[in-house]
């Protein structure tokens, strides 16, 4: 090729290159075509895994399906008691058994049709059926004839039994009854999960007619997805955001204020914090790790006791650690003051028990500890002298993640300086760490836990024998025993009983409590509605604009 | 030309064949599993979850399953209260199945949704990195030895060494909060384009600028340059029509390596402009197991990445034939 040629080629095809990419880039633009900036938008982490009520399990996922659908009861957004949703009044039995629920005539679902018992009972049967593989069917397991509905499964893991044999009822479109296998005190607040909301058994069934093989996908689409919360599915963009409009037709439409709200998936914390220094939202409910002690300052910074814990599990059936003294020892020689204090900084508090504060009247057994950090090392090292022996370089097991290692260093410090024992830091990977703790091969692995609603029995059934969520090889009998009689009794035997076990769990210590957390969020002044509460739930139905 | 790219074809399917076969195995030997989660699942219903994606069978049949375009699964979705229809689909079918993770949505659906973002990004900054990159190139080339050089080659340096997740904190706090200009994260319109382009396309138009200078000052001294000036041609023809093609070969035959690593290398600017794009899946979906979604985004790469490079090769045949013959 002569060279006057030769450089037309390379101009055209770089011409060329440049044209196809201003192309494909206004094209790709064009895709999503630009929206209107909404009434309100917030920062809600992570992009949810899903919106079917049934599969969620994490808080982001839970703030949308909330405002998306409405279960029999919703929570206060500030006080957090159970007030009426579909269900405008219910009664139940004097034994505590049989639950007997009204349903609002109002309620309807976004096509028009009203929201019946039967819609309930379906979506009731939905959560149970182990083919919805829904992580929180064991909510309802306290309904007669549910656990084994759930659990019992045949080859192909079909429920083997009706679900006929569920004490659950349409009695007619407006009544439901359920009956309990045992009086359940929060059996309202467990009603009021997002995961009980009700899904419309007539859209399924129209969409498993219309796509055969891709239903469990379709149904959730916005064009599609049938909802009966105060907002409906407008625009779904997956990373992006969720856009939710006003429902008109919901029955209390009159208190909804904000016509149309964005929820933006953003996971980096500065990134949010950008977003709403500079009124691109009006809520983040995270502040970066590095600037909490400046941001914590400001006005419109907004903490409080939030009902999760942050803990380290031990490993029992490991040498030493088989040893409660030792426990005990390791329990009383962590400086928690120094972790909430130069650490997490957010309002955290120092925590000596298994259940946060924060839960009413429940006044808990927290372990034993002296007034002072010191005269507690001072205990901890007459215990070690006690039992003996040396102790082995303890490995501390935690998540990648800045905020866990500098906790892991605080301890490992403390350990060190109080106790002389040598710990190092080991971290790992979230899943492999996940694995490693379900295989319980570690020494100590960092933990966290936090309420689905405000009531303690969460956080210690967890530790009884065979839990699942146990992972630290500790059991005892009597603290299974008490567990077992708590969930049937009734208050005040119940919260006698929840103490009783939770000071067996403080004198054996197969955790060590370290801190209770704080919510901690950045609320745009002009927000009204929002509350701070013992969940940081915070639903959009109760907000407004401050009038200028 | 013909035989070249049947024999890229060939290679492309055996490339292909290779990738999914190592990354279905080694994401399935990485420990913990796409549905564990620090409040764990009762164990029934795992066991009900993983059946529902086959992580139940030996991998060899997951593989087959995986890749298709038979399906394996008698139960098929009766098992999910569907049809018999099937569960997991295969690749050879163009059907990458569902996303372990994000249960409302297909590897399709969410490949669909993000690749685009991901391109229009990734355009946006080669758009960039060529333009500057060849003015600043051209410039220092032509001025060279002057402070104008010294001044762009060193900013030319600094982007290429400094990481871009410094580059897009600094025009942040630049053009978004010292000058309020543009938006500091999201997506939706033109103007959430700038900053993540600007941040990404940076370190690529360095090296064009670096390139196209050598690229530039090579030209510059050949003979028929010379020959050019000695006729009396005004400098500026001299420039444009006789140095600056020979400055821009080298350029071209990099946009393919720069295209690539826009495209995979966006992941943190994603991640800095809350972008949805495809480059944060490509991580995410690894931490979260979801091996769907992770062969998904890894063959949909390895397509991109090896048509781009065979595009290039093909330019490199058009604009210099030496290399068709010499291979030939």
């Amino acid at each position: 090729m002569p060279r006057a040629s030769r450089s037309r080629a390379t101009r055209r095809v770089l011409l060329l290159a440049l044209g196809v990419l201003i192309l494909a880039g206004a094209l790709a633009l064009g895709r999503g075509a630009s929206l209107e900036r909404a009434d309100c938008a917030f920062v809600n982490g992570a992009e949810p895994a899903t919106l079917d009520p049934a599969a969620i399990t994490a808080i982001p996922e839970g703030r949308i399906v909330r405002a998306l659908f409405e279960g029999l009861v919703v929570r206060d957004p500030e006080t957090l008691e159970p007030r009426p949703g579909v269900a405008e009044s219910w009664e139940v039995s004097p034994d505590g058994l049989l639950w007997t629920f009204h349903l609002r005539q109002g309620a309807v679902w976004t096509d028009g049709e009203r929201v019946t018992a039967r819609d309930f009972a379906f979506s009731f049967e939905r959560l149970l059926d182990p083919r919805t593989a829904a992580g929180y069917a064991s909510q309802l397991f306290v309904v007669e004839g549910a656990r084994a509905f759930a659990t019992e499964v045949d080859e192909r893991g079909a429920p083997r039994r009706s679900f006929d044999t569920v004490a659950i009822r349409a009695e007619d479109p407006s009544t439901l009854t359920v009956r309990l296998e045992h009086p359940f005190a929060p059996f309202l607040d467990v009603l009021a999960c997002p995961q009980l909301a009700p899904v419309s058994e007539r859209q399924l069934a129209a969409m498993r007619e219309r796509f055969p093989s891709t239903w469990t996908v379709e149904w959730l689409r916005p064009e599609h997805l049938v909802t009966n919360g105060p907002f409906r599915l407008l625009e779904r963009r997956a990373n992006d955001r969720i856009r939710l409009g006003r429902f008109a037709g919901y029955w209390d439409a009159a208190h909804v204020a904000m016509e149309t709200i964005d929820a933006l998936a953003v996971e980096h914390a500065s990134t949010a914090l950008n977003l709403y220094l500079t009124g691109e939202v009006a809520w983040v409910d995270q502040v970066p790790a590095d600037l909490a002690d400046r941001l914590s300052k400001r006005e419109d910074f907004r903490s409080a006791a939030f009902l999760g814990t942050y803990f380290y599990r031990v490993n029992v059936s490991r040498a030493p650690f088989d040893d409660p003294r030792v426990r005990r020892a390791l329990a009383l020689a962590i400086d928690r003051e120094a972790i909430v204090r130069k650490v997490t900084r957010c309002g955290e508090q120092p925590l000596f028990a298994c259940v946060p504060p924060g839960f009413g009247s429940f006044a808990g057994a927290p372990m034993r500890h002296a007034a002072s950090f010191a005269e507690d090392v001072e205990e901890a090292r007459k215990l070690l002298k006690e039992c003996g022996r040396t102790l082995p370089p303890i490995a501390i097991h935690y998540n990648t993640r800045e905020l866990n290692r500098d906790v892991a260093e605080v301890i490992a410090d403390s350990w060190r300086r109080n106790l002389g024992v040598s710990a190092r830091l080991e971290n790992q990977e979230w899943r492999v760490f996940l694995d490693t703790q379900k295989k319980i091969a570690y020494d100590v692995s960092r933990s966290s836990w936090i309420a689905d609603y405000a009531d303690p029995f969460g956080f210690l059934e967890i530790f009884t024998s065979g839990n699942e969520n146990n992972r630290t090889g500790w059991g005892d009998a009597r603290y299974d025993e008490l567990l077992r009689r708590a969930a049937a009794a009734l208050e005040p035997e119940r919260s006698e009983l929840l103490r009783e076990a939770e000071s067996i769990l403080m004198e054996a210590l197969p955790i060590l409590p370290i801190y209770a957390y704080a919510s901690k969020n950045l609320v745009d002044p002009r927000l009204q509605g929002f509350f701070e509460n013992a969940l940081d739930e915070h639903p959009p139905k109760a907000w407004s604009w401050k009038q200028p | 030309m013909i035989r070249f790219l049947a024999g890229r074809c060939l290679g492309f399917a055996l490339t292909l064949a290779a990738v999914v076969l190592v990354s279905f195995v080694l994401m399935r030997a990485v420990r913990g599993g796409p549905f564990d989660a620090e409040r764990r699942l009762d164990p029934a219903i795992e066991r009900n979850l993983r059946a529902r994606y086959h992580l139940d069978w030996p991998v060899h049949l997951q593989l087959l399953q995986y890749v298709g375009p038979l399906n394996l699964d008698e139960r098929g979705a009766r098992f999910l209260g569907g049809d018999g229809s099937r569960v997991l689909g295969g690749v050879l079918a163009g059907d990458f199945g569902p996303s372990l993770r994000y249960r409302d949505q297909t590897v399709g659906d969410i490949l669909a949704q993000s690749l685009p973002v991901s391109l229009a990004l990734g355009c946006a900054a080669l758009l960039w990195a060529l333009t500057f990159g060849l003015l600043a190139g051209v410039v220092s080339a032509v001025r060279r030895g002057t402070r104008t050089d010294l001044a762009l080659r060193f900013l030319a340096t600094a982007l290429v060494a400094l990481p871009n997740f410094v580059v897009a904190s600094a025009l942040v706090i630049l053009l978004a909060f010292l000058w309020p200009l543009l938006p500091v994260a999201g997506w939706g319109s033109w103007r959430h384009l700038v900053l993540p382009s600007l941040a990404l396309g940076a370190p690529v138009g360095a090296h064009v600028a670096r390139i196209a200078r050598t690229g530039m000052l090579e030209t510059l001294s050949q003979d028929f340059v010379r020959a050019a000036r000695g006729k009396g041609m005004p400098e500026r023809i001299v420039l444009l029509r006789h140095a600056l093609p020979g400055a821009l070969v080298p350029v071209a035959s990099y946009l393919g390596p720069a295209a690539a690593g826009v495209l995979t290398g966006s992941l943190v600017i994603e991640r800095i402009f809350a972008i949805p794009g495809a480059g944060s899946h490509f991580v995410n979906s690894a931490l979260n197991r979801d091996y769907t979604l992770a062969m998904g985004v890894t063959i949909v790469y390895c397509v991109l990445v090896y048509a781009l490079n065979t595009g290039v090769d093909v330019l490199h045949r058009v604009l210099d034939p030496r290399i068709a013959r010499e291979s030939a």
